[in-house]
């Protein structure tokens, strides 16, 4: 009976909502069909006719109704549709088939997301302005923004001012100051350019497909790259992909679709490829691209083995603060660290007030790169050029002046470390006969004796900061090297023979140090929004228990290492190592493809930014595209560049600007837990739907939806929920609740936590190491299995302590991973002596200032007028390389001349910036360009789009890993010829 | 009366470039009636932000130097443009993008190259001081409001009490003989328009090459007086800064005490590295 009624109720309420609201009605109109409630043994139910602009509703079953809805029993067909809902509820019905649903996927997801617009028809995006614009917030890679709009155009975005409805700031007393952040957040430059990636030309609008491409008969996969594109609708684009999908599976099986995707594509925790992409992908099962840790590499498959922290990917503890560093820090020694470019990937210019005021307090900076980086001409200080590739040699010259000198700190190298004795003999020579002295390292590095000894007595004589890496924790140029390994491994070692956690002696450079609260919970990205990816995010860790959702599985084993998908489809074989942050061992499971039993890959999935910028020896990338046995490409992007004309359909996605997600700013958490310590306010953003998407672009969150439709998975993919519904599934999961409702959330667009007060903010890092106490830090790891006698006591290594000698790699057997660091020069750089003849210039190419990987360059966006970024030069905009003055003066190249970067594996143009502050012998220029213009046949020509990794090596840094080494790379440069061959013009003249 | 002013610390400029940015943000596809018409995508930079790399390697220093236009008091703009442009009582200048159609001579009369010709539109343009944000109760322009260090801020005081500042902060426009009374102002401006010299010195100790801490360095001019003395650093670094560029010939003498004394002669053109210099 109670069932009954509530059934009448919808029906009453259905009309109820259309009276108020004509867009609802008209939504009554759009489709016509018979919905149908009712209990198992259909003793009760209720069925909707829809179709005229109002539902009529009849007690009892209809004899043909088009959906159908099934409760076990009347009582929890009431409780489930009786408000409040609890989705919880419906999981668990669904999950025990005590609620099913039937009926084609248009239907059921049309009923479900009628029945849910009751309520969220009646939700208020937005503050209205005074002057008719409404001010919305949304939240890019770079920081949030105040979006403005007016008559459903952008107008402009601005970095967030607070006002005073938001929490305070926090103060920190030092040095008899008080120090305390501005009201306003920050935002980088390709946060800021944000609206010109909107409305950029470059922008997809409608879906399109390869005009030689024909499902049904010639696929012509020679002509990928080539080939010009045609407009087709929606349902043609969505009926090719998934006839396809069916088709791989049906006619090769397991394993034969492929996903192929970036990382850092837009924010917000609903629209995130961990989120929607990988809930799409593991319904329908595929092969996994295997992601290696880009900007870890060093750390990863090297420091990890001295000091544990395998969940933050090797990287160091992120919780130093700012009194400590303020109060007992003497000198920063920055060594491969720029974040004044790399901003601690997310977080805009929050720290970068904070190392002026270190600069202020008179501590005291140390600059250690082939360039003198941005941090180091703004910060000021010594800088000490070092030629790429060898600075783990320079590590191993200050250990040596340490130890031949007494200034290490020998009680904390006896009580808090082991295996001194090995590294000590391999330092001082007594085990090789050579000395790892000043003098030994002078030809490797460049860096005279006499400034290697002053660095490391003042060093050795002042609590030091190391800033390893523009995090100061982890990354860093010299990491993505040949000898990546040896330099992250050898920055434990330096840390642990002064005292890791001891006042004023750590890793950091002021990146991460404020009093935000980091108690305050709400789900970073990587836990995945709503996939439910158990294995795949980290979804498991919290926001698995705290919001109710389906779990989601993908059930294909076979995988592909990122940096080998070239090979799997070219060769069609392949193996790789795992980044596997479970435990230390994890990275020393070598898998292979094709995994036994699995089909070949056949389909690429490609969603997000373009691989050729990010992609080791690229032109590798284009040769495959065109691989015969590879027979169907669809691009999901929302710009027309890099890997989308390679594809044989493309679907055009919206931008963050233009759909409902939510997200806090900087959360990544997963392998950078705890990332929102580099903030001076914790931002939580409803990210708002701006404007409508533009063209035909569409959400991904749609477009997987639209696909799922076709394959029956559409109630499974979105659980009746639109984007909307599940931002307020996250915001319901996190603290917010108790803080703000949801409604006044959804209205003003974010959330300002409160700060931490003195009591609760974390003791600094390893302080809690230094001191030989239980770990105190708050990070769910190292996993429990991975302490070694009792639970929160020591490192997760197998002594519990900085191991010198590392004894998980005693076990495995690698030649360039000995258990003690030692220096192996590198296998592409100034030793390699028959190469370095022919290519006498080393290639370093970092992380890019003003794009975030493909985000923000190309597209026509506002940074192609910056001149550091690009150059326009015949009517192109050119990626920039900078020489040396000398380097310049030899070859005839001038400031904007177009110059060609080259080596046997490929050319790029690029416009000439000559400067002295990179050093004579190096070029450099940034990586992940968006644009791949090959002016010649893809993958064989030279490339002027500025993707420089078309120069670098394929190689791994060591036999045993798959760590990327861009950084290792030789090349000749000369000004270009305008030819598009790839090599030497003076070759070319002379043969 | 209260009117803008602009002031511009290049120290603390680290080219992020969110000012020309923000320029672009706010003006590109925008129409403010009666201050602005749409801003080109391309091409134009009402703020720009210039590069001055001094020294040679690898004593290497680059400034940025954001410039946009002046809203000069005395503003050869208006005086060719008339009735076209407006010198507000706030001291802003808005080309009328109405008025001043047609109207190149207004564009090629800034001698900062601040105004910019719009093909499309036939009109010149200007950065506006996002006067028409100001209007509304903006507190600040939006070029002030994204920078991060601090490098730009707006201030909105009396002409008297600017006068205060410029003295105590030796604040400075950025092209000082064109005369026009900029309402844009430099700090720092020595750290383009004036050069270095810059060294090392080292020394041999127990067959050791060492740097020398500590070294009393002096730079004489031509006529042998000193001009600035300083002390080389622990890596054995010294520098001379605030000489003024082309100044000619000069002496430094390094008084490394028990290690002896050295001079090295040099003629100052641009910023310059003297190299290693070693005492033995």
């Amino acid at each position: 009976m109670r069932l009954a009624i509530v059934l009448a109720g919808v029906s009453f309420a259905l009309n109820a909502t259309a009276r108020l609201y004509p867009s609802f009605k008209a939504r009554l109109r759009e489709k016509k069909f018979v919905a149908q409630i009712s209990t198992r043994d259909s003793a009760k139910g209720r069925y909707f006719k829809f179709g005229d602009g109002r539902v009529v509703s009849k007690a009892g079953t209809h004899p043909k109704p088009d959906m159908e809805i099934t409760f076990r029993t009347a009582e929890l067909g009431f409780k489930l549709l009786t408000p409040p809902f609890n989705h919880g509820d419906f999981v668990n019905a669904m999950k025990n088939f005590n609620m099913e649903m039937s009926g084609p996927d248009d239907i059921t997801l049309f009923f479900t997301n009628t029945i849910s617009l009751m309520q969220t028809i009646r939700w208020k995006s937005g503050t209205k302005m005074p002057n008719g614009e409404t001010r919305f917030v949304n939240n890019t890679n770079g920081g949030p923004l105040f979006v403005y709009v007016k008559d459903g155009k952008i107008v402009r975005m601005t970095p967030l001012d607070l006002d005073e409805s938001d929490a305070s700031s926090w103060e920190v007393k030092a040095q008899g100051k008080t120090f305390s952040p501005e009201r306003k957040t920050t935002i980088s430059p390709h946060g800021l350019a944000s609206k010109s990636l909107v409305y950029s030309s470059k922008r997809l609008m409608y879906p399109m497909k390869r005009v030689d491409f024909d499902p049904n008969g010639e696929r012509n996969p020679q002509n990928r790259g080539i080939s010009g594109y045609e407009r087709i609708s929606w349902d043609e684009a969505l009926d090719i992909v998934s006839g396809e999908i069916k088709r791989m599976k049906r006619e090769h099986g397991h394993g034969a679709i492929l996903c192929s995707h970036s990382s850092h594509h837009t924010w917000g925790n609903i629209g995130y490829y961990l989120s929607s992409m990988h809930r799409f992908m593991n319904a329908i099962g595929h092969t996994k691209m295997a992601l290696n840790p880009d900007s870890w590499e060093g750390w990863y498959w090297g420091a990890m083995h001295h000091y544990g922290h395998s969940m933050r990917n090797g990287a160091a503890e992120t919780y130093t603060r700012l009194e400590d560093c303020f109060e007992n820090c003497e000198m920063m020694v920055f060594w491969a660290s720029d974040p004044e470019t790399t901003s601690g990937s997310y977080a805009a210019f929050e720290a970068t007030r904070r190392r002026m005021w270190a600069k202020e307090l008179g501590i005291k900076m140390v600059h250690i790169d082939p360039y003198n980086n941005h941090t180091a001409n703004f910060l000021g200080g010594k800088w000490i050029p070092v030629i790429p590739g060898t600075s783990p040699a320079l590590a191993h010259a200050i250990a040596y002046v340490w130890m031949t000198e007494g200034l290490y700190d020998m009680d904390y190298v006896r009580d808090r470390t082991t295996g001194f004795a090995a590294f000590e003999a391999y330092i001082l020579g007594t085990e090789d006969g050579v000395p790892k002295s000043p003098e030994w390292q002078a030809e490797e590095t460049g860096v005279d004796a006499a400034t290697v000894r002053a660095l490391a007595r003042e060093w050795g004589s002042k609590r030091t900061y190391l800033s390893a890496g523009g995090k100061g924790t982890t990354f860093g140029g010299a990491n993505r090297s040949s000898t990546g390994t040896q330099w992250a491994r050898a920055m434990v070692c330096l840390m642990a023979m002064q005292g890791l956690g001891k006042p004023g002696i750590n890793f950091g450079n002021l990146q991460y140090c404020t009093p935000v609260d980091l108690n305050f919970y709400f789900p970073a990205y990587a836990e995945g929004g709503f996939s439910g990816d158990l294995e795949g995010t980290a979804s498991a860790v919290q926001n698995y228990q705290r919001m109710p959702h389906l779990p989601s599985v993908n059930t294909v084993g076979q995988k592909i290492p990122r940096l080998r998908i070239p090979e799997a489809l070219m060769d069609g074989e392949t193996h790789g190592y795992p980044t596997n942050p479970k435990s230390i061992e994890g990275q020393f499971a070598r898998f292979g493809y094709p995994a036994p039993g699995h089909s070949k890959v056949h389909m690429m999935y490609k969603y997000g930014g373009s691989h050729f910028g990010t992609t080791m020896e690229s032109n590798r990338l284009a040769k495959a595209y065109r691989s015969p046995g590879l027979e169907f490409v669809v691009n999901q992007s929302i710009w027309n560049e890099g890997e989308a004309p390679f594809a044989d359909v493309i679907l055009p996605a919206c931008t963050n600007f233009e759909r409902d997600d939510i997200g806090e700013w900087a959360a990544a958490g997963g392998y950078s837990h705890h990332n929102q310590g580099q903030l001076n306010h914790r931002v939580i953003a409803m990210q708002h739907k701006c404007i409508e998407p533009l063209g035909e672009s569409k959400s991904d969150f749609q477009i997987f939806l639209d696909l799922a439709k076709r394959l029956g998975l559409s109630a499974y993919f979105a659980e009746g929920k639109t984007e909307l519904e599940w931002c307020q599934m996250q915001f319901l999961s996190s603290d917010l609740p108790k803080k703000i409702s949801w409604s006044e959330f959804l209205k003003k667009g974010y959330y300002v936590v409160p700060h931490a007060n003195e009591q609760q903010v974390p003791e600094t890092s390893y302080k809690w190491y230094a001191e030989g106490k239980k770990k105190n830090v708050p990070e769910p790891h190292p996993l429990p299995a991975e302490y070694g006698e009792s639970y929160l006591e020591g490192l997760q290594t197998q002594s519990g302590k900085i191991e010198f000698e590392a004894s998980s790699l005693k076990r495995f057997d690698d030649p360039g991973r000995p258990p003690v660091n030692k220096y192996i020069p590198s296998w592409e750089g100034r030793q390699t002596t028959d190469l370095y003849a022919k290519y006498p210039l080393q290639l370093i190419s970092p992380h890019p200032r003003y794009s975030f990987h493909t985000k923000a360059d190309g597209k026509d966006s506002y940074l192609c007028d910056i001149e550091e970024h690009r150059v326009l030069v015949d009517g192109h905009y050119y990626w920039t390389a900078r020489i040396n003055r000398q380097d310049a003066e030899m070859r005839g190249i001038k400031k904007h001349d177009l110059i060609k970067l080259y080596n046997d594996r490929g050319a790029v143009v690029c416009a000439a910036i000559i400067t002295d502050r990179i050093m004579p012998g190096v070029i450099h220029s940034y990586e992940s360009s968006a644009e791949y213009k090959p002016i010649g046949i893809p993958g064989e020509s030279v490339d002027i789009g500025g993707c420089v990794n078309v120069l670098t090596s394929k190689r791994h840094q060591t036999e045993k890993t798959s760590a990327s080494a861009p950084n290792a790379c030789l090349i000749q440069v000369e000004k270009w010829d305008f030819s598009s061959e790839i090599g030497s013009s003076a070759q070319e003249n002379a043969s | 009366m209260n009117k803008w002013n602009l002031i511009i610390d290049i120290d603390k400029c680290h080219n992020c470039a969110n000012c020309f940015i923000a320029a672009k943000d706010e003006y590109v596809g925008n129409e403010f009636s009666g201050y602005s018409a749409p801003q080109p995508l391309h091409g134009h930079a009402w703020i720009r932000i210039d590069e001055y790399e001094r020294g040679t390697y690898p004593a290497v220093q680059t400034s940025f130097v954001p410039k946009m236009c002046n809203h000069c008091d005395d503003a050869p703009c208006k005086k060719v443009g008339g009735d076209a442009v407006q010198k507000r009582a706030d001291g802003i200048v808005i080309i009328d993008p109405v008025k001043a159609k047609g109207r190149e001579d207004i564009a090629k009369s800034c001698p900062y190259g601040a105004i910019f010709w719009n093909d499309e539109l036939q009109i010149p343009q200007h950065w506006t001081f996002d006067a028409h944000l100001l209007d509304q109760g903006w507190k600040e322009p939006r070029c002030a409001q994204v920078c991060p260090t601090g490098a730009i801020t707006a201030l909105k005081t009396t002409d008297q009490d600017m006068e205060t500042r410029v003295v105590a902060d030796d604040l400075r426009p950025i092209n000082r003989n064109l005369q026009t009374k900029p309402r844009v102002y430099y700090k720092n401006l020595d750290s383009i328009e004036k050069c270095f010299i810059a060294g090392r010195v080292i020394y041999q100790k127990n067959n050791m090459s060492e740097c020398f801490e500590n070294a009393d360095i002096s730079l004489k001019n031509k006529e042998g007086e000193i001009v600035s003395s300083t002390q080389s650093d622990v890596y054995g670094d010294f520098r001379f800064n605030g000489l003024d560029p082309e100044s000619g010939e000069y002496e430094i003498v390094i008084d490394a005490k028990s290690s002896g004394v050295k001079s090295v002669k040099t003629v100052l053109g641009e910023s310059l590295h003297l190299g290693t210099i070693s005492l033995d």
